[in-house]
């Protein structure tokens, strides 16, 4: 069983990967089928996650935010490093050991539509947990546990035996939540959780995440494109670029002074909802697009397009660097020193 | 990004789409949806107008119905009409349309990959509208479609020309779409949510890409989209839609600065900000989008509207001036009724 006590903090981590990496083979031929290369998705990332802190991992499609993501939590096998979660080593795991891992690390995904079984009542989706981990002996009180669920998460107890269909975007996403609530984490990872949502229903959601992160002193790791969001509700943020990390730091460090011109160009290119500010905002619009992670640049991935390349950003991989306490970054050009 | 005259300073511009009182119903076998209800808005020469607003609130509809795009059945243009140039394009026979379509009038889609055909090259697809709408023999197609290519920035454009859309990446594929839209020098550009299905570094392209075409050019443009943070760098004029209806319509200076239906203001308080530190919880707005298998009835924003009063449940507001540049339909913070 995963350990179950949840002080705020206590020093250790309760999520810890270690150069993290999954390469996903490309297979040719039909019957005969080698391996022609690799997708390189998530290429060695480190990082830590406090006990009740909310880390945001960003970065553009395709960049692996998703993928490290899952592999953390042991739903791809990963092709080289660990993850650990409240001290369990995740990608060795087996048995009883694995089981528990399951139970306190859950996942809530993007699309409130494809997550859900359509054929199953909500009761069946929030208790499927329930019954897997032999939580809640019987079937009243395994529903009784599923109503005081739906309320934890705003839902009207009486839609217990209805369908997925017959809810709301917003509310399709409420039963998600309370899923993944229903075997009592400590670790949830959102992938997205809020993308498919319309703007009035995204704080709905948002809001709810964080009430339930205080009630219950849970611990996220928020995947998310949408920056503005990401600094609205998580402590820290891990930038990505092609599946390395270019920068890490305290969210407010990181909006402020970012130091990586990936992370400046993504901010920049963030729309503000105000149009004098709009006006006077620069831009570094970036040249072209993601390279394929297939083949990804030599050196810095990211000096394909970015503004202030040097020659050595095409041969020298930057170091992962502590500039500033808590804040990381992997880039020649922050200080002239750090030039190969 | 550039300065645009304030509304109320600019010259008047002719008058180039004057939608009145348009009305569009679907016949599905749950019952009739009301999915435009009685909207009326003007867009003038060159001039840059922002639809607003969530999913199914009619946005994207109304210009479908604009465009006759909308099938018929389900589909059913209830009344109104929509002068363009002096010609009411509802009424216009379809091969008069087809000439508008793609001529004076062309559109973006939200996807460039469904709108563009996948089994023909681009060639094939961006010579078809010049040799129809301007008569020009292939050999001059090809090479103005070269032309268009490069001017919306796609490298190595004659070669690339001979791909097929699958080719291209998503950003590439809206450049694309925007080249063939350009092609027949349209005086109204309509892009439905050209950027939603795109990164913020890719987004902040196409917004730069289509800014400066609609200056060369001098069209008008309407951008319909759910995201505030694009209408503030963008729009010189914004039409906020809410369940079929136009709730509030404004310049982008005062939509932003005085919102004047709860509607628009409950949607800025539920954006969080990347330009500034967090200072409390989001303001989300309860409930969910109103039914519209319903007649309206009232304001349809009454259930979720915290200045609601017993008149807005029964009486339809009509949008009120409340400054020669704003009109509002609210009866409480534009018609001057309820005194909290």
């Amino acid at each position: 069983m995963i350990n179950d006590e949840r002080p705020t903090s206590n020093g250790e981590p309760l999520v810890r990967v270690v150069e993290l990496t999954k390469h996903f083979p490309i297979r040719q031929g039909l019957i005969f089928q080698r391996v022609t290369g690799q997708v390189r998705a998530v290429d060695g990332i480190s990082f830590e996650i406090a006990r009740g802190e909310t880390l945001g991992l960003v970065g553009e499609s395709g960049c692996g935010k998703s993928t490290a993501g899952r592999t953390l939590l042991g739903l791809y096998p990963a092709t080289s490093g660990y993850s650990t979660i409240a001290g369990h080593h995740v990608q060795t795991a087996t048995g009883d050991e694995w089981l528990a891992i399951r139970r306190g690390a859950q996942m809530i995904f993007q699309d409130p539509f494809a997550s859900l079984n359509p054929r199953w009542t909500v009761n069946g989706i929030i208790s499927e947990p329930l019954r897997v981990h032999n939580l809640v002996d019987g079937e009243a009180a395994r529903t009784e546990r599923v109503k005081e669920l739906m309320a934890l998460v705003g839902l009207d107890s009486r839609y217990i035996n209805r369908f997925p269909h017959e809810f709301s975007g917003g509310q399709r996403q409420r039963i998600g939540i309370a899923r993944s609530l229903a075997s009592d984490p400590l670790f949830l990872v959102c992938d997205e959780p809020i993308s498919a949502l319309d703007v009035s229903i995204q704080a709905q959601v948002v809001n709810l995440l964080e009430e339930l992160q205080d009630r219950l002193g849970l611990t996220y790791l928020f995947i998310a494109h949408d920056l503005s969001m990401v600094r609205h509700i998580c402590d820290r943020v891990v930038v990505m670029y092609l599946g390395v990390m270019v920068e890490s730091a305290a969210k407010d460090d990181l909006y402020e002074e970012p130091l990586h011109p990936y992370t400046q160009a993504l901010l920049s290119a963030v729309p503000v909802p105000d149009p004098k500010l709009a006006r006077r905002r620069k831009r570094i619009v970036l040249e072209g697009d993601v390279p394929s992670p297939i083949n990804p640049p030599t050196g810095c991935r990211f000096h394909t397009r970015c503004p202030i390349a040097q020659p050595h950003c095409t041969t020298h991989v930057p170091v992962w660097r502590e500039i500033d306490p808590g804040h990381w970054v992997a880039c020649h050009e922050v200080e002239p020193k750090f030039r190969p | 990004m550039t300065v645009y005259a304030s509304h109320s300073t600019a010259a008047p511009r002719p008058l180039l789409l004057d939608i009145r009182n348009l009305q569009v119903r679907f016949y599905t076998p749950e019952g009739t949806v009301y999915a435009v209800n009685d909207i009326s808005y003007k867009v003038h020469e060159g001039e840059v107008v922002a639809v607003v607003g969530e999913s199914g609130c009619g946005k994207s509809v109304s210009m479908m119905a604009v465009l006759g795009l909308i099938p018929r059945p389900p589909g059913e243009i209830a009344g109104g009409e929509a002068l363009f140039m002096g010609r009411d394009l509802l009424r216009l026979p379809e091969d008069d349309m087809q000439s508008v379509r793609g001529g004076d009038i062309a559109m973006v889609f939200q996807d460039p990959m469904t709108s563009l055909n996948p089994v023909l090259s681009v060639r094939r697809q961006m010579t078809e509208s010049l040799r129809r709408h301007a008569n020009m023999s292939p050999e001059q197609a090809r090479d103005r479609a070269v032309e268009l290519l490069e001017l919306v920035g796609i490298p190595d454009a004659a070669r690339r020309l001979g791909d097929y859309p699958h080719q291209f990446s998503g950003g590439m594929r809206q450049r694309v779409m925007i080249a063939m839209m350009l092609a027949c020098n349209p005086s109204l550009l309509i892009a439905d949510e050209p950027t939603t299905a795109l990164d913020v570094t890719i987004q902040a392209q196409i917004v730069e890409l289509v800014t400066r075409m609609r200056e060369k050019l001098g069209m008008a443009l309407i951008w319909i989209t759910h995201d505030l943070g694009v209408v503030a760098g963008l729009a010189e004029r914004v039409i906020v839609m809410y369940a079929g209806m136009i709730v509030e319509e404004a310049d982008v200076d005062s939509l932003f600065d005085r919102p004047r239906h709860p509607y628009t203001l409950a949607l800025l308080g539920a954006l969080p900000r990347v330009d500034r530190r967090r200072d409390s919880r989001l303001n989300s707005i309860p409930g969910a989008p109103p039914n519209l298998l319903v007649e309206p009835r009232g304001c349809p924003f009454a259930p979720r509207c915290e200045y609601v009063i017993e008149r807005c449940r029964v009486e339809r507001p009509p949008l009120m001036p409340v400054s020669p540049t704003q009109r509002s339909a609210c009866w409480v913070l534009a018609g001057g009724e309820g005194n909290n």
